[in-house]
């Protein structure tokens, strides 16, 4: 097996709520490989967001450790947490999140710009991201005035402009199509086959099928983990 | 970077024009009204700068004691108690740069056809030296003059205009009541003093000639008045001491009895008057101030709101790697501009309303480069304190609640 990019062990968090509080994770231990594929499942309500955010550093845990890329991430400061999320980390979310006052080419060099890289280096880099999603011919638009899947894609390639090592995608076809979300799904597999490690939450089995491993959560622990349909008939445990 | 964000900061602006631009019309107002204020009150400064300044510097005036034999007191410098000599003494003290003796009144000019009723000084030669008082034309009488008594006479511009309208007056005659004089000088238009009397309607002649020949005088020898001039500000103290003890003395006076002669310090008196302008303009600015404080206040009030709204974004770039510090600096960055932006803006419509100001009610104003610069200093200041704490609430967001946020 690869060297592991992400360990955790014994991850809890809870949220305090008005009835007291409450345990959305309730002990996780997983390891994930560099250049897995894993999709993470399970009905809303189990935790698995919670633990995305926490994988993303946008969260932090209530206790346990998570180790990414060889860093203890509990014990890293504020900037240097946002100096992971910038480089190392990709994120792609359900909602797109793209800065609708901004052009797609601004959009997707936006990470670039808090990691200190040069106007022209910026500019070229994200025209370069654009072509690899096919969106070139759009990078003065803005958002708003191309199709929720040509949003997505922006999303992909402003997570891919800084070359991460992990993209984290939470559920990214919830907005889309079927026929959108194939090609999605076909973008995230081509950049796995380069050997970015990704790890997606979706509730769709048919885009978790795309993943070589499936994590089922439920109530705050893994109560699955294993290879996918598709992986298994190719792999053979 | 800085570019970069100077961009986004432009972009957040204009994204909200209308907003933008009421946000700054608070900054453009109070510095608006502080530059206004600023030049209309250093107009009012200048102005009795300049008044004080035809003054003379550094005077004493002495006078005459009032009588007081039957009961009925007379004002000052109605009884004869300073004389010449008096004023010779005063001349040797120290500290004491020059001495002018003065016999005056008020009397009726003729030349040919016109006759005005000016102010005519007696004094010596020094008098011209005292009040910083040249000639335009001809030249002060002389110590000469002064021993025989001539009857020769400088004029002032208002006295000079009233009787010889617009010809020159030097070399021609005028007659002080019935006694006819020789105009030997013009002096330098002066303005008026501090209580608004106009210093040009006088006539200045030997102190001997007015002595004899003009007012005439029960005592041969006393004035009415006399002037001092100590050698700087700071010795005037000292001067006055001396002046005292030495007219006591010179005069028998006991002690415990009253001094038979005043003394007033005409540098006080100016400088009672710049310092009540002084406050006045300072008041002003305060005023003014108020209105830039009220700006800055909106100047946090449109950003705490604009934080609010623009939560997501902010989680968005936290989520792609921005650091607390990047946020930080891109919301004071957007305050600071509004506020440098405003600021501008105000310069220009407070120095045109400093002009306009002038133009139509004629006051003294003064646009000054450093009241330009402290204006300028403020408001980049109130931009960063005001900008400071909806940024720094901004940079201290949570990345996962501000992404949550709808």
């Amino acid at each position: 097996m690869a060297e592991a990019l992400i360990r955790v062990a014994g991850l809890c968090k809870s949220y305090m709520t008005a009835a007291g509080p409450f345990p959305a994770l309730k002990g996780v231990d997983l390891v994930i490989a560099r250049g897995e594929f894993v999709a993470v499942m399970g009905p809303s309500g189990s935790g698995k967001s919670t633990f995305m955010n926490i994988l993303g550093c946008l969260d932090r845990a209530s206790s346990g450790d998570y180790v990414l890329d060889n860093r203890h991430v509990e014990r890293l400061s504020p900037d240097e947490l946002a100096a992971l999320r910038g480089r190392t980390i990709g994120f792609v979310f359900q909602g797109f999140n793209l800065l609708p006052r901004m052009s797609l080419e601004d959009n997707v060099a936006l990470p670039l710009v808090y990691a200190g890289v040069d106007v022209h280096t910026r500019r070229e880099r994200a025209r370069r991201m654009l072509a690899r999603v096919g969106l070139e011919p759009y990078a003065k638009s803005l958002p708003n005035r191309i199709s929720g899947g040509q949003q997505q894609r922006v999303a992909i390639a402003r997570a891919l402009i800084n070359e991460p090592r992990l993209i984290l995608a939470d559920e990214p076809t919830g907005n889309l199509d079927s026929h959108t979300s194939e090609e999605i799904m076909a973008l995230f597999e081509s950049l796995n086959r380069e050997g970015i490690t990704i790890v997606l939450v979706t509730h769709e089995h048919d885009v978790a099928d795309h993943a070589q491993r499936q994590v089922r959560f439920r109530d705050g622990v893994i109560v699955a983990d294993e290879p996918t349909q598709r992986h298994r008939e190719v792999l053979p445990c | 970077m800085l570019k970069a964000m100077l961009h986004e900061a432009w972009m957040a602006m204009g994204a909200n024009r209308l907003r933008t631009a009421l946000t700054m019309l608070g900054m453009v107002i109070g510095v608006g009204a502080v530059v206004l204020m600023m030049a209309i009150g250093q107009g009012a400064q200048m102005a009795v700068q300049q008044t004080i300044s035809t003054m003379g510097s550094n005077i004493f005036v002495l006078l005459s004691g009032y009588t007081a034999t039957t009961g009925v007191r007379s004002g000052a410098g109605s009884g004869p108690t300073l004389r010449v000599a008096d004023a010779e003494a005063i001349a040797e003290l120290d500290g004491v740069q020059g001495v002018a003796p003065l016999h005056q009144g008020s009397a009726q000019l003729v030349h040919a056809g016109n006759n005005w009723n000016a102010w005519v000084i007696g004094t010596t030669p020094a008098y011209f030296d005292l009040r910083s008082w040249p000639t335009l034309e001809g030249a002060p009488f002389t110590d000469s003059d002064l021993r025989s008594a001539t009857r020769v006479a400088l004029i002032g511009q208002t006295a000079a205009k009233n009787l010889f309208g617009d010809d020159s007056p030097v070399g021609k005659t005028l007659r002080i009541g019935q006694t006819p004089f020789t105009v030997v000088g013009a002096l330098a238009p002066k303005g008026q003093n501090l209580d608004g009397r106009d210093q040009d309607d006088v006539v200045v002649i030997p102190l001997t000639t007015a002595q004899r020949k003009v007012f005439g005088t029960p005592f041969q020898g006393s004035v009415r008045q006399i002037m001092v001039q100590a050698v700087a500000q700071e010795t005037m103290p000292a001067v006055e001491q001396s002046m005292t003890a030495l007219l006591r003395q010179r005069h028998r006076i006991r002690d415990g009895q009253e001094n038979d002669f005043f003394l007033r310090n005409l540098t006080a008196v100016a400088d009672s008057a710049a310092e009540t302008t002084r406050v006045m303009s300072l008041l002003l600015g305060a005023i003014a101030s108020v209105s830039l404080i009220v700006g800055g206040i909106g100047i946090m009030n449109i950003m705490l709101v604009s934080v609010t709204e623009r939560t997501r974004e902010i989680g968005i770039r936290m989520a792609i790697g921005a650091r607390q510090q990047d946020i930080l600096t891109q919301f004071l960055l957007e305050a600071i501009i509004i506020s440098i932006a405003g600021c501008l803006i105000g310069l220009i419509i407070g120095i045109g309303g400093a002009i306009l100001v002038n133009t139509v009610t004629k006051t003294a104003v003064v646009i000054s480069g450093s009241s330009v610069l402290v204006a300028f200093g403020v408001a980049a200041g109130i931009g960063i304190f005001f900008g400071f704490y909806p940024a720094r609430k901004a940079s201290r967001l949570d990345p996962i609640e501000a992404l949550r946020y709808q």
